[in-house]
C-alpha cells in the first residue's frame, strides 16, 4: 500500500509540488497499478530463466572513434537561460 | 611488530576515476578532450539526453574497466547490465545517471601498500562503469549565488569507480591507497591524472570501532590526508564530550580545511534503481583472458625487478617506479651510465629539483642527464657543479657541455692546483710556521688561500691533501 506521505515523499524526489488533494488522487492510481503487479505475483515462474533485457541480445557496442558534437547555439538554441555558452539555472541548494 | 589501530580507526575510500585516454564519451562519440574548449561544445543528443537519442557503449570503455579489474586483482563477472540511479539535478539532463548496480564489472580484489607496519593489504570491495556529470558553476557562494551555469562537456566521460574496503588505519594509509591507486592507473595508460577532474574521493572514516561518517569532494592527496585528519579529531573530540557518532554525510572545504555537515538529502532507496531498458546486457568474461595478456608490469613488480636487475635498495626502487614515465626514464639512463649513479642522479638529485618547481619527468632529458652523471663520475667536475648545471638546464634552458663552459665549471687542471699551492704556501710563512708549531686551524687558512687562487674550482678535498703534501716536504 502506497501512503499519501509516500507520494508526498515521491513528490519532492521528483521535485513535484503535489498539494493534499492531489496526494490522496495519486495514492490512490498508485495502488491500483500496484495492485496489478500483485496479481503478476502470483503468476508461477518456477523454472523459468530471469531476462534482463526484453531483446534476447547482449555486447552491443561502438568502437571509440570521435563523431562531430553539436555547435554550440543548436545546444543552446532550446532555452532563454543561457550565460557565455553555459546553461543557466536558478540557484542550487 | 603489529600496529595495532589504537583509536579504532576505519577508512575506507570510493574514488572516482575519469578514463580520459579514452577517445570518446561512454555512451557516445563525443570527444573527450574538452579541457580548452568552449563550455557546450562537446555534446550532442546523446549527452544531452535528449528525447529519442540512444546510448551506445565503448567497447574500449569496457575493455579499460576489465583491464582496471585485472590489475587490481578483481574477479571479472559473468554477466553485467546498467542500471538507471534517478535523481533529479541539473548535472545529468537525464535526471538519472546510467551506471552498474548489482553487478560490478569488477569484484573483489586487493592493492598492496606500504602500511603502519609494513605491507598492508586494502580490499578492493568492487570496481563498475559510470558516467561523469556535467560540471556546475556557481555564481559566487553556494547559499547566496545569483544562479548556476552548467557546461555539459564533462557529461558521459567514462568514469570508473572504485571502493575500497574499510582497511586503512590512519590518514596516511589511506594517501598511499591513493597514491598505489593512482600509480597503477598511470601504468595502465587507461587515465591521466594531471587533467583537472581525473580523481575524486569520497571517504568513509570512522573511530573507536564506531559508525561511519562520509566526507565528499575531496579532489588532492593532500586535500585527502587533511580531510581525514581533520574529521579524525572532530568525531574523537565529539566523543571525548560525550557526544555520539551517527551516521552522516559531510562535505570538505578544501579552502577552510574543514569538514561541514550537509543534511543527506536521498537515501539509497530513494535512488530507485532500474535496469537501462536502452542498453543490453554485457556478457564480455571472455575476453578476460585477451586483455589480461595487455596489462603492462605494474609497481610492485617493476620495483622488485629494479632492486633485482640494478641492485638499488627498496627506497630508491620504489621512488623510481611510482610513476611510469620516471621508471622509463630512469631505464633508460640505467642503460647508459651505472644504474646505481643513475638511480641517485633521477631519483635523489633531478626529481627533488623537479619536485621543487611543480614539473614533470618530462621537463628534462636523458641525454642531459647522462651528460651531467658523466661529466662528474669522470671527475671533470664536482657534484656541486652538477646540479648546479641541473638547475641552470630546468631555469634558463641550454645543453650541459655549454652551460659547464659558459660557467668555467670544469674542475682546473692539477698543475694549475700545484701551482696555487706553492704560491699559497710561500706567501704566508706565518701561517705555515703556525700549522707546524702545531696550530691545525692555520692548515684551513692555507687551503682557503689556495680555493682563492683557483677561484673556487678546485676540488676542496683535493687542495687540502695537495697542501698537507707540500707542508710535509
Ligand atoms: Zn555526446
Amino acid at each position: 500500500m502506497i501512503t499519501k506521505e509516500e507520494v508526498e515523499h515521491v513528490g519532492w524526489l521528483a521535485r513535484i509540488e503535489i498539494d493534499a488533494q492531489e496526494s490522496d488522487a495519486y495514492a490512490e492510481k498508485l495502488n491500483s497499478v500496484l495492485g496489478y503487479f500483485g496479481q503478476l505475483d502470483e503468476v508461477d515462474t518456477e523454472g523459468v530463466e530471469p531476462t534482463y533485457h526484453v531483446a534476447d541480445i547482449v555486447n552491443v557496442f561502438r568502437k571509440d572513434e570521435v563523431t562531430e558534437s553539436m555547435p554550440q547555439e543548436d545546444v543552446l538554441a532550446n532555452t532563454e537561460h543561457k550565460q557565455e555558452g553555459n546553461f543557466k539555472t536558478p540557484k542550487i541548494m | 611488530m603489529v600496529y595495532e589501530n589504537p583509536d579504532g580507526i576505519r577508512i575506507g575510500l570510493e574514488v572516482h576515476v575519469q578514463l580520459n585516454k579514452l577517445k570518446t564519451k561512454l555512451f557516445c562519440g563525443c570527444s573527450t578532450e574538452y579541457h580548452d574548449s568552449e563550455p557546450n561544445t562537446h555534446v550532442c543528443p546523446v549527452c544531452l539526453g535528449l528525447p529519442g537519442s540512444l546510448p551506445v557503449l565503448n567497447e574500449k570503455a569496457v575493455e579499460f574497466a576489465i583491464k582496471v579489474g585485472l590489475a587490481l586483482n578483481c574477479n571479472i563477472v559473468e554477466q553485467t547490465q546498467f542500471h538507471r540511479k534517478n535523481y533529479y539535478y541539473p548535472d545529468l539532463p537525464k535526471n538519472f545517471q546510467t551506471t552498474q548496480y548489482d553487478f560490478p564489472i569488477a569484484a573483489n580484489g586487493k592493492i598492496i601498500i606500504e602500511g603502519e607496519d609494513g605491507e598492508h593489504i586494502v580490499g578492493i570491495t568492487r570496481a563498475h562503469i559510470e558516467e561523469d556529470p556535467a560540471r556546475l558553476q556557481h555564481m559566487g557562494t553556494i547559499d547566496r549565488s545569483k544562479g548556476t551555469l552548467i557546461n555539459y562537456n564533462r557529461s558521459g566521460m567514462t568514469l570508473i569507480e572504485i571502493v575500497s574496503e574499510p582497511d586503512m588505519r590512519s590518514p596516511k594509509e589511506a594517501r598511499r591507497y591513493l597514491e598505489k591507486l593512482r600509480s597503477i592507473l598511470d601504468y595502465l595508460g587507461v587515465f591521466d591524472g594531471d587533467l583537472e577532474g581525473a580523481m575524486k574521493a569520497d571517504a568513509n572514516v570512522s573511530v573507536f570501532w564506531g559508525d561511519r561518517v562520509e566526507v565528499k569532494n575531496i579532489s588532492s592527496f593532500k586535500g585527502l590526508e587533511r580531510a581525514l585528519v581533520y574529521e579524525i579529531m572532530r568525531q574523537k573530540n565529539h566523543i571525548r564530550r560525550g557526544g555520539e557518532i551517527v551516521m552522516e554525510t559531510r562535505h570538505f572545504d578544501e579552502a577552510r580545511g574543514v569538514t561541514i555537515s550537509m543534511r543527506t538529502k536521498e537515501e539509497e532507496h530513494d535512488y530507485r534503481y532500474f535496469p537501462e531498458p536502452d542498453l543490453v546486457p554485457l556478457r564480455v568474461a571472455d575476453w578476460v583472458p585477451d586483455v589480461r595478456k595487455t596489462l603492462p608490469e605494474l609497481p610492485d613488480a617493476k620495483r622488485e625487478r629494479f632492486m633485482e636487475q640494478y641492485g638499488l635498495g627498496e627506497t630508491h626502487a620504489r621512488a623510481l617506479t611510482t610513476e611510469i614515465k620516471v621508471a622509463n626514464f630512469f631505464e633508460e639512463v640505467a642503460s647508459k651510465v651505472d644504474p646505481k649513479d643513475a638511480a641517485v642522479w633521477v631519483s635523489d638529485i633531478l626529481k627533488g629539483e623537479l619536485n621543487y618547481r611543480e614539473l614533470s619527468i618530462n621537463a628534462f632529458t636523458v641525454e642531459d642527464i647522462v651528460a651531467v652523471v658523466g661529466l662528474v663520475t669522470g671527475n671533470k667536475i664536482t657534484e656541486q657543479s652538477g646540479v648546479e648545471i641541473i638547475r641552470t638546464v630546468l631555469d634558463d634552458g641550454g645543453k650541459p657541455q655549454d652551460i659547464v663552459e659558459k660557467k668555467g665549471l670544469l674542475k682546473v687542471e692539477d698543475d694549475i692546483v700545484a701551482k696555487a699551492v706553492e704560491e699559497a704556501v710561500a706567501e704566508n710563512p706565518e701561517a705555515v710556521a703556525d700549522y707546524l708549531g702545531g696550530k691545525e686551524k692555520s692548515l684551513n687558512f692555507i687551503v682557503g688561500k689556495v680555493m682563492q687562487k683557483t677561484k673556487g674550482r678546485a676540488d676542496a678535498r683535493e687542495a687540502r691533501e695537495k697542501v698537507l703534501a707540500k707542508l710535509n716536504e
